[in-house]
C-alpha cells in the first residue's frame, strides 16, 4: 500500500552570510512498507526523525532523496491532477487537535474544505456528507455550526479524524493522536481508530512516543533511533522479546501499570546525541551496553532474524 | 533500587491535609477546585497524587506551598495543612516564605518557567544556598557544585557556568532537583516532574529521585497522571477526580484490588506495552467542568454502577482496610 525506500531529510541549521549552515540528519535513510488494510506503528524518543519521516510521506516536506511508493506509484514524482488524487488518498491526523483547527471556521465549514478543494461535492451533497462524517465520528450533527473552541479535547481530535477521512482516503497518517488527551479520553479516541480502521478498510501509519499505544493500535511496529530504523516486526514479539540493545531499553524505561513488575529502573547512560553531530557507525553506540568495536566505525546494516522481524545491530549479523 | 515501601502512615506524618478546599472565582461564584481532601504523608514516604486534568492535584499541591493565586483564588474556610504539626492555613506571607524552601520545595513540569534565563545554573543553586542558609558565597558556590554532583550532573564543575538553556530537558530537571535540595526539605512536591521527558529520560530522573530519597530522607508528593509512573514510584497512591480523592491506599492494594469504579475505569483504559489488551475499555463522557460539578459524587455522570444516590448525595469515606479508602456508595457491590 504504502512503501518507502531510503527517505532521506537534512534540515540547515545555523549559518550566516560566509559560513555553511551545518546540516541536521533528521531522516537518516528510512525504508519502510504498511501493507493493504494494516497498521505500521512508528515509535522513538523526541529528534528520532519519526515526525519528520511522516510529514516526508505526506509531502508536507520535501524528502531530499529516497523513493515514496502508494499503490505502486511513484509519489515524490507525481505533478498535478495525479498529485492531487495521491493526496487524497493519503490524509493525516495530527497531535495538536486545537492547533490545527482553524478557529474562525465552524466545524462544518472546516470538514467542507477539503471536499470543494478537490472538487468532490455538489452544495447539496456537502451538507450531506459533512453530516455522515461527523456522525462516522461520534459528533452530533449540531456540530456543524459551531466553532472548535466549544469542544473538549478528544472531540476536536475527533474532528480531525473526520476531516481527515471526509476524502475516502486509504492510507491515514497519525502523528501523536491522543497524546494531548487526558488518559480516560485517550481510550476513546483509540477505539475511534480501530473502528474506523476495520470498517473502511485503512491502511494506518500510527506516529507515537507510547509504546502501550501502539501495542494496542497496530500490527507492526518500527523502532526509530536518530533518523534510522533499529528494529522492525511484530509489535508483540518486538515489545515482549526486544532485540536492539535500544528497543531493549527503551521498552524497560516505559512504564507498566502494575507495580509487582516494578523493575529496577533501568540504568542508561546519557541523552540522545543531537542529529547535527551524529556519532559514527551505529547511532546508538556511546549509550549502548554492549557496544563492540567495529559499531563506532560502521554502520550496522539491517538483518532479518525471523519471525518477519529486522534488526540493525552487529550483536545479530554473523 | 527503591527504598522498602511502607503501605502505612506514621502516627507523626510528616504532613497532614484535612477537609482542604481550593475555590476559584469565575464569573462572580465561587467553585471549588479541590473539595474537602483528606491525605498524610510519612516520612520518607512517597505518595502518588493521580489524576487527570482538572482533577485538583495541583491545586492541592499549590495550596500546600502557599501559592494559590489572591483574589480570583482562596483557601476554603476550615481547611489545615499541617506541615510537621505546624499549621500552614493562616499564616502570614513572611512566615510562609521562610516555610517554603527551607521545610518543603516543589519541582514543576517545565523547568524553564521555573529558571531564570541569564542566570548561570551555579549561582541560581548558590542563591537558593544563601538565602535559606545564610553561607557565604564561597561556601554557597561549593555547596551548588555539591549538589549538581548530588543530583548526578555530568561534568558538574564545567556546568556551573552555563545558562539553563544550554541544557536538555531532563538535565534541566535535574537542576531544579538541585534547587529544591539546597535548603535540605523534608518534603518536596513533585509537579508531573518527568511528563515533558522522553521515556529513556523519565527513568534517569525517577531512579534519582528513588535514590535521593534515601539518601537525605526525603517525603515525596509526586502529581502524575500517568498510571505506570505511579507504579513504579510510589509507596502509597491518592487518586483524585474532580477535585475529591476517591481512593487511597498502598499501591499494590490500588493495582491489584482497585474499589473506586474510577480508579477500576481508568486502569482498563490503558493501552499497556506488556500485554495484548483486547479488553481496553474507554470511560464514556468527560471529566467536568469545575462550573458544573455534580452535587453528589463527582464521578457518578459517568460511572456505569451509578445509582440515583450517587447524584444526589456526596458518598462518605469508608475504610476497606485500615490504610486502604475509598468515597463511593457502591464499593462493596462490585469488588
Amino acid at each position: 500500500m504504502l512503501e518507502v525506500d531510503d527517505l532521506r531529510k537534512t534540515f540547515p541549521v545555523g549559518g550566516g552570510l560566509f559560513r555553511r549552515p551545518a546540516r541536521l540528519h533528521a531522516v537518516a535513510g528510512v525504508s519502510l512498507s504498511l501493507d493493504h488494510q494494516r497498521s505500521l506503528g512508528l515509535v522513538g524518543e523526541s529528534g528520532c526523525g519519526k515526525s519528520t519521516l511522516a510529514r516526508c510521506i505526506m509531502r508536507l516536506i520535501e524528502p531530499d532523496s529516497g523513493q515514496i511508493r502508494i499503490t505502486g506509484r511513484d509519489f515524490l514524482k507525481m505533478r498535478g491532477s495525479a498529485l492531487s488524487e495521491a493526496r487524497r488518498e493519503l490524509q493525516i491526523v495530527f497531535q495538536d487537535p486545537y492547533g490545527s483547527l482553524n478557529p474562525r471556521r465552524t466545524i462544518g465549514q472546516t470538514l467542507a474544505e477539503p471536499l470543494r478543494v478537490h472538487g468532490l461535492a455538489t452544495d447539496a451533497e456537502l451538507a450531506q456528507r459533512v453530516e455522515a462524517a461527523l456522525a462516522e465520528v461520534g459528533l452530533p450533527t449540531d456540530a456543524m455550526q459551531r466553532y472548535p473552541h466549544e469542544f473538549s479535547g478528544g472531540q476536536r481530535q475527533r474532528v480531525g479524524i473526520a476531516r481527515a477521512l471526509i476524502l475516502n482516503p486509504g492510507i491515514l497518517v497519525a502523528d501523536e493522536p491522543v497524546s494531548a488527551l487526558d488518559v480516560s479520553v485517550q481510550a476513546q479516541i483509540l477505539k475511534l481508530l480501530e473502528g474506523l480502521r476495520e470498517r473502511r478498510g485503512l491502511s494506518l501509519l500510527l506516529v507515537s512516543h507510547d509504546l502501550g499505544v501502539v501495542r494496542h493500535v497496530c500490527d507492526r511496529v518500527v523502532v526509530m533511533y536518530l533518523g534510522r530504523v533499529v528494529e522492525e516486526g511484530p509489535v508483540a514479539s518486538i515489545f515482549d522479546d526486544p532485540m536492539h540493545p535500544y528497543t531493549r531499553v527503551l521498552r524497560a524505561a516505559s512504564p507498566v501499570p502494575d507495580p509487582t513488575a516494578r523493575f529496577r529502573l533501568p540504568n542508561i547512560e546519557g541523552e540522545i546525541p543531537s542529529a547535527l553531530n551524529p556519532p559514527p557507525g551505529c547511532a546508538f553506540h556511546p549509550r549502548c551496553p554492549s557496544a563492540m568495536p567495529k559499531c563506532s566505525i560502521e554502520q550496522p546494516p539491517p538483518v532479518s532474524v525471523g519471525g518477519a522481524r529486522r534488526v540493525a545491530c552487529f550483536l545479530y549479523s554473523k | 533500587m527503591h527504598s522498602i515501601r511502607r503501605p502505612s502512615v506514621s502516627d507523626d506524618p510528616i504532613l497532614r491535609l484535612r477537609d482542604l478546599g481550593v475555590e476559584f472565582r469565575i464569573d462572580d461564584q465561587w467553585h471549588g477546585a479541590v473539595r474537602g481532601v483528606d491525605l498524610e504523608i510519612g516520612r520518607s514516604e512517597t505518595l502518588a497524587v493521580v489524576g487527570e486534568s482538572g482533577s485538583g492535584k495541583s491545586m492541592t499541591a499549590l495550596a500546600i506551598m502557599g501559592l494559590i493565586p489572591a483574589g480570583n483564588g482562596r483557601i476554603t474556610a476550615g481547611s489545615s495543612i499541617r506541615l510537621e504539626g505546624q499549621e500552614l492555613v493562616g499564616l502570614a506571607e513572611v512566615e510562609l516564605d521562610r516555610l517554603r524552601g527551607n521545610r518543603v520545595a516543589m519541582i514543576f513540569q517545565e523547568p524553564m518557567t521555573a529558571l531564570n534565563p541569564s542566570m548561570r545554573v551555579g549561582e541560581q543553586i548558590a542563591e537558593s544556598v544563601r538565602k535559606h542558609r545564610g553561607l557565604d558565597r564561597s561556601a554557597a558556590r561549593a555547596e551548588a557544585r555539591r549538589l549538581l554532583d548530588q543530583v548526578r550532573m555530568p561534568s558538574a564543575a564545567q556546568r556551573m557556568d552555563d545558562f539553563p538553556h544550554q541544557f536538555s530537558g531532563g538535565m534541566r530537571q535535574r537542576v531544579m532537583i538541585a534547587i529544591a535540595l539546597a535548603c535540605q526539605p523534608r518534603l518536596l512536591l513533585a509537579d508531573e516532574p518527568t511528563t515533558a521527558l522522553d521515556v529513556t529520560i523519565q527513568a534517569q530522573v525517577l531512579r534519582l529521585l528513588s535514590d535521593l530519597k534515601r539518601e537525605v530522607d526525603l517525603a515525596v508528593m509526586f502529581i502524575t497522571h500517568n498510571l505506570g509512573v505511579v507504579a513504579l514510584i510510589a509507596d502509597r497512591v491518592a487518586v483524585m477526580y474532580a477535585g475529591q480523592v476517591v481512593e487511597t491506599g498502598a499501591v499494590e492494594a490500588i493495582f491489584s484490588q482497585p474499589a473506586h469504579p474510577y480508579t477500576q475505569a481508568l486502569l482498563r483504559s490503558m493501552p499497556r506495552v506488556d500485554r495484548d489488551s483486547s479488553d481496553l475499555e474507554p470511560i464514556a463522557g468527560q471529566v467536568p467542568s469545575i462550573r458544573e460539578l455534580p452535587t453528589g459524587c463527582g464521578f457518578a455522570p459517568r460511572c456505569p454502577l451509578a445509582v440515583a444516590r450517587c447524584t444526589a448525595q456526596l458518598p462518605q469515606v469508608e475504610f476497606r482496610s485500615p490504610h486502604h479508602s475509598v468515597r463511593c456508595w457502591r464499593h462493596g457491590e462490585h469488588a
